[in-house]
């Protein structure tokens, strides 16, 4: 449904240092799908899903949503996308009804399939009790979900979403998840970006995950799971041990049939990271310190998170990721961009 | 939250494509109620709109009531020469202002709203712009000519009133087109106020709004012959005046006279000229 292909976009000029934003992205979305966009703030999530809501044109690649190449002929792709942008631009003065109204007119909708499409939309996104109130008023979550009203109006066959739910409460997150996938199970793609592993987690049929304006790795959340192949299983003999005792226990424990790797994890307590080929690996680990006549303080098993397979496909954790470009970004420069 | 869920599959888009005419329309007009509705809910611009010239009026006329009789050509008081000059100067800062809202817009990221929505022209954002400012304009500039009738300063009557209207239209066409055409080429709003400042008085002062040409040393007097300003002041001043023909003398310039017909025509070539110049960047930036 969405095919982007050697997408390239570089950022700054004469006097901001310029910023390789995108660099030969490449991505493809299946009719149908919900797909995750997952990196960190700077990766180029935003400046790829504006790419594809023909706000902004790359500097070389092609784009085209169903078919239709985006940059040749941007507003019949306009008419097949909704995009909820992640900064909502709302205006304070109008109600929520008239927004809906502005923008059903801005896609040429008729007086009667306006009304009768916002009110489905107010009571889908459970609205009706302030949607008559100036949107002024209105907290984060009402806006988002307003928002998302909005990017819906037309019937659109893709949904395009920058972080649907960055700094919302659990109630309208909640709302806006259970409303994504029931717009796919009705047959809309979904194409969302999120720096929430949990989020793209629960909700993607698919993902990618870029960083650097690259796409790092891409496929079903359990696929790219099962790549990483082993249990993780966190061990430690006693609650508070030391360098010598982990380091004793370290070499025991690797000498193990299945056992891939153990990492000593300082920071907390000296317990043990292991990485074994499979559950059964855990009962030997068991015998093998009830040999060494050591105790067993703590053990937990768990199959590979995407915070693994993020880890794998990056070198680096998503929460060190986020940090590490905080820094390096010209928020000016940014918001120079997406105002043009 | 939602019970039942409500059909939300995507439906393929109905039947033939409507007209472009009937869609550009349609999206134009809802772009003017949002500027309606916003300023319905915050009418502060438009009673400052009307207030200040209305100051102006009053003040300024206080002002000189007491120079000598016979000093303004054809002998006519000093209040009845200021309407004129405020009905045009409040004209033109309304339209001056046109771009503020754009701009916004911009700073704010609603433009990206109408920008990924599938408008049949985008020109509809500068349409929607012009009809509000010139409905605006038209509102403030006939509060004034009324409040300028009741202080005793004449109303220009039937075809004079046509005349009026076609000048300020001209001119808030020609402003309004250089008012967005900066709201897209500067950075922010904090320069869009700066040029709007730094241009607005002394275009009032270097033109015929407070004083005839005669009265000016000659640099100001050429500056005031060139000023788009006074190519609305004069026509509309005349009319105040009383009967006029379209090919009377309205202007004495150091250049030559112009008639009111030559005012209008170098009012409506700005207008065009203004709206070709900007076209190309609005193209750039809306495209």
């Amino acid at each position: 449904m969405i095919e982007l292909q050697h997408l390239s976009k570089r950022f700054g000029g004469r006097k901001a240092q310029p910023v390789q934003a995108l660099d030969d992205l490449s991505l493809s979305v299946p009719a149908g799908a919900l797909y995750g966009l997952l990196g960190p703030n700077g990766a180029g999530k935003t400046t790829t899903l504006r790419i594809l809501a023909t706000l902004l044109a790359p500097d070389a690649g092609q784009v085209s949503v169903a078919g239709i190449d985006a940059l040749a002929e941007p507003r019949r792709v306009r008419r097949l996308l909704g995009y909820v942008a992640q900064e909502v631009a709302i205006d304070k003065i109008l109600s929520g009804r008239e927004l809906l109204h502005l923008q059903a007119a801005l896609h040429h909708l008729g007086a009667a399939d306006r009304d009768a499409r916002s009110d489905e939309l107010i009571d889908l996104l459970g609205m009706g009790d302030w949607i008559d109130r100036r949107c002024g008023s209105y907290s984060g979550g009402m806006r988002r979900r307003l928002d998302l009203a909005t990017g819906l109006l037309h019937r659109p066959r893709v949904l395009v979403l920058d972080e649907p739910t960055v700094g919302l409460d659990i109630e309208s997150r909640t709302a806006i998840w259970q409303v994504l996938r029931q717009l796919r199970d009705q047959g809309t793609t979904v194409l969302l970006s999120s720096h929430y592993l949990e989020e793209v987690d629960a909700l993607a049929d698919r993902l990618a995950i870029i960083d650097g304006g690259r796409v790092l790795a891409e496929g079903t959340p359990s696929e790219l799971k099962n790549a990483l192949g082993g249990d993780r299983v966190t061990l430690r003999v006693r609650e508070f041990s030391d360098a010598q005792e982990a380091s004793r226990v370290r070499s025991l424990l690797q000498a193990c049939r299945g056992v891939r790797q153990v990492v000593v994890n300082q920071a907390q307590g000296y317990s043990l990271n292991l990485v074994v080929e499979d559950a059964g690996v855990v009962e030997a680990l068991r015998r093998q310190l009830a040999e060494a006549q050591l105790p067993l303080f703590a053990l937990s098993q768990s199959r590979p998170s995407l915070d693994d397979v993020y880890l794998q496909a990056t070198g680096r954790t998503l929460s060190d990721a986020e940090l590490s470009v905080a820094g390096r970004r010209d928020l000016k420069e940014e918001r120079k961009q997406s105002m043009r | 939250m939602t019970s039942a869920s409500p059909s939300i599959t995507p439906v393929a888009a109905a039947g033939g494509e409507p007209s472009a005419l009937a869609e550009i329309t349609q999206e134009t007009l809802a772009l003017t109620r949002r500027l309606f509705i916003q300023l319905a809910r915050r009418p502060s611009t438009l009673v400052a709109g009307v207030l200040q010239p209305l100051i102006w009026l009053v003040l300024f006329g206080a002002l000189f009531a007491n120079a000598p009789q016979g000093l303004l050509p054809g002998g006519m008081s000093y209040g009845r020469f200021l309407g004129a000059g405020v009905i045009v100067f409040t004209a033109f800062s309304a339209a001056l202002n046109a771009g503020l809202p754009v701009m916004f817009d911009r700073e704010f990221g609603f433009l990206n709203r109408l920008l990924v929505a599938p408008l049949r022209s985008r020109s509809s954002i500068v349409f929607a712009s012009v009809l509000y400012i010139t409905s605006l304009s038209l509102v403030q500039s006939l509060a004034i000519m009324g409040t300028a009738a009741l202080l005793g300063y004449g109303w220009p009557g039937g075809t004079g009133l046509l005349l009026v209207l076609v000048t300020l239209l001209l001119l808030v066409f020609s402003v309004t087109a250089l008012s967005l055409g900066l709201a897209f080429a500067l950075p922010g709003h904090i320069e869009l106020i700066a040029v709007i400042f730094v241009v607005n008085l002394p275009l009032l002062f270097a033109s015929t709004a407070l004083a005839p040409i005669t009265f000016m040393p000659p640099w100001l007097g050429w500056l005031a012959a060139l000023n788009p300003l006074t190519f609305a002041i004069e026509p509309i001043r005349a009319a105040y005046a009383g009967s006029l023909h379209l090919t009377d003398v309205v202007l004495v310039a150091p250049y030559g006279s112009l008639s009111a017909i030559a005012c209008l025509a170098i009012l409506a070539a700005l207008a065009a000229g203004l709206f070709l110049l900007i076209r190309p960047m609005l193209d750039r930036k809306l495209t």
